[in-house]
């Protein structure tokens, strides 16, 4: 759902990953399966003579979107915001998820008088190719053998999630959109909207994001590959034939990545160095600190929900981004003579999309004499911040959204 | 140059009527130097009372550069363009050209590189407007005088230590800058301590006196 949809979890230290069981595990994961194929959402089918042509050279059809909305289409067709989720993300964004019962990842920021605001906007939030909750990725049928594409699905890119939610756009009959919203990868997907459908894209607020993905980040995402590959249940990635599943390297994947949406600061605030239900040390390699427990709680909840194959080509696509790649490494180029108006959210303690990716975006806006707004929010919360109530936050999405809404004419 | 090679023009009722309402006098003078419709750059946006300015009553597309967090947040809040950035680094990435108006009010005291400031906003605007708190103010000359101290006034009310403003300068100083980055002064106002405009064509060295702040509309000299 999100990064780390626990995060804010009132009481994360009753989280324990030996001393409570966590959910029913196998029955969820059969659950989060089915959604492959057959999700609980709008689903939209592009049959063979609509595939995708992808960066990778080669094309993908029949495949599918699924997709949740909420609000109402008004009669021109003017109000409709995109919301583009993050790496561990789907498409609920603001409903009881199907397989967690768990409430939509954003509801922070979208619902009825909220900044995005579900009385007035009509709001989309679709699945990312390569995902795993119903639009096309590695855990989907491949319709040409009948059987899940594990690794034989081409590696997708930022780009092509984004070419594909643009035919979703197209299907809906919405010519631009008032806003596109998203946070981390969904803030990449966010600039890659308005690099390359600018004309389309009325307003762009990319939260925590960046316009590449750096090196440390590549490196991070390696582990996590490497964590999921070294799984002997992960069978070269043909787990879903073979009936085996890569719990383990999965939820390791998961542990280190969900360290990275933190700060020492929240984690410190959040566990210290207390012990979980125990006086003392127990000299063993239990979860002794409530940071471990919290870190397997973690790791364990997310295998639930989420393909380990979706996770690698997920990364994969993160990895690939660099913005400014296709326009001979100068940013402001891809951004030459856009209309759009930015708004571009970064967090003093995210050290994982750091201030400094996102003043990079606003330099190169500046330089391409983009309208842009920028604001760097006070918070100790990490990478995360983005998904939890923070009212700096929440105040600059409805100002921002209200003056795009105001100058279109959306009431 | 003396203040009577440049345009004066009175308070009239709609400003003095606007400036009733709580709007800083200074901020109302620079809205009415500039052309409705035109790209702005407010530099030290402060929370976007300029910018709001502008863009209701000029219909300008109007932004802001703003240091503060607390500032830049409430202007984007606000729907306001605005970035957080610092003109000491931040005007050096715009691009030539790239504004028809860039706005220092009540900023240039506190910059690090005054002159740089002034030369990249030159640069970056076919015209600029500044606004000062003038330190030859008789009030503020008169308080070093008699009391020995640094002045500290309502409009700087700042002790020495723990000013932001390190870099001020009296409205000769300013004009004597103008011309050393070889600009030209369209238009100056200056305004007395009643935030009224010393209107009396007067040499610059009674305004300096005279005036308060002082409003200037600059062009790059040819």
């Amino acid at each position: 759902m999100s990064e780390s949809e626990t995060v804010n979890d009132p009481n994360p230290t009753d989280a324990g990953g030996q001393e409570r069981p966590v959910g029913p595990g196998r029955a969820y994961e059969a659950l989060a399966r089915a959604q492959a194929d057959f999700p609980q959402s709008e689903l939209v089918r592009f049959g063979p003579e609509r595939s995708l042509t992808l960066d990778a050279g080669v094309t993908l059809g029949p495949f599918q979107i699924a997709y949740q909305t909420y609000g109402t289409l008004n009669a021109d067709k003017s109000n409709a915001i995109l919301i583009c989720h993050a790496l561990s993300g789907d498409q609920h964004a603001a409903n009881i998820h199907p397989v967690t019962g768990k409430p939509g990842w954003w509801e922070t920021l979208i619902g009825p008088g909220k900044p995005i605001d579900t009385t007035r906007f009509f709001v989309i939030s679709s699945n990312v190719l390569g995902g795993c909750l119903g639009t096309t990725g590695p855990s989907s049928i491949n319709p040409a053998t009948g059987a899940p594409y594990g690794l034989d699905l081409p590696v997708v890119t930022i780009r092509d999630m984004v070419r594909a939610q643009a035919m979703l756009v197209d299907h809906l009959g919405i010519d631009r959109l008032l806003a596109v919203v998203g946070g981390s990868m969904g803030g990449m997907q966010v600039l890659q909207w308005a690099v390359s459908y600018p004309e389309r894209v009325f307003a762009a607020m990319p939260m925590a994001a960046a316009a590449r993905h750096s090196a440390q980040n590549i490196a991070f995402h390696e582990v996590g590959r490497q964590a999921v590959m070294a799984d002997p249940d992960w069978r070269g990635g043909r787990y879903l034939l073979e009936g085996t599943s890569p719990r383990r390297g999965l939820a390791v994947a998961r542990m280190a990545a969900h360290i990275t949406y933190m700060s020492d600061g929240s984690l410190h605030r959040k566990f210290g160095r207390r012990l979980q239900d125990r006086d003392g040390r127990t000299f063993s390699f239990d979860a002794d600190f409530q940071v471990e427990s919290y870190l397997r709680h973690q790791g364990e909840a997310f295998v639930d929900r989420f393909d380990a194959n979706s996770y690698l080509y997920v990364t994969r696509a993160m990895d690939y981004f660099d913005l400014a790649g296709d326009y001979g490494g100068v940013l402001a180029n891809a951004f030459k003579g856009t209309k759009t108006r930015f708004c571009l959210v970064s967090f003093t303690s995210d050290w994982l999309f750091p201030t400094s990716d996102s003043r990079a975006v606003v330099h190169a806006l500046n330089a391409a004499g983009a309208s842009v707004s920028f604001a760097e929010i006070e918070s100790d919360k990490g990478h995360d911040a983005f998904l939890l109530d923070e009212p700096e936050l929440t105040a600059i999405t409805r100002g921002f959204l209200d003056s795009a809404a105001r100058t279109l004419g959306v009431a | 140059m003396s203040p009577r090679d440049v345009v004066l023009h009175d308070l009239t009722m709609k400003e003095a009527a606007r400036a009733a309402s709580g709007k800083r006098v200074d901020l109302l003078i620079i809205a009415d130097l500039v052309e409705p419709g035109a790209k702005v750059l407010d530099v030290g946006s402060g929370d976007g009372e300029l910018l709001e300015l502008l863009a209701t009553t000029r219909g300008c597309d109007a932004r802001g550069i703003e240091i503060s967090r607390a500032g830049v947040n409430a202007g984007v809040a606000r729907g306001l363009a605005v970035i957080q950035g610092d003109a000491d680094i931040d005007l050096a990435d715009y691009p030539d050209d790239a504004f028809d108006y860039v706005i220092l009010s009540q900023t240039l005291q506190a910059t690090r590189r005054p002159k740089w400031v002034l030369e990249q906003m030159l640069r970056v605007g076919r015209r600029v407007i500044v606004s000062i708190p003038n330190f030859g103010f008789w009030r503020v000359r008169l308080d070093l005088l008699l009391n020995g101290r640094m002045p500290s006034t309502e409009n700087l009310p700042y002790s020495w230590y723990d000013t932001p403003n390190i870099h001020f300068c009296t409205i000769r100083d300013f004009v004597a800058l103008v011309d050393e980055v070889g600009a030209r002064i369209e238009h100056a106002t200056a305004l007395n301590g009643y935030g009224q405009k010393v209107r009396l064509n007067l040499p610059w060295a009674v305004w300096n006196l005279l005036g308060e702040q002082a409003v200037f509309l600059l062009s790059r000299g040819e």
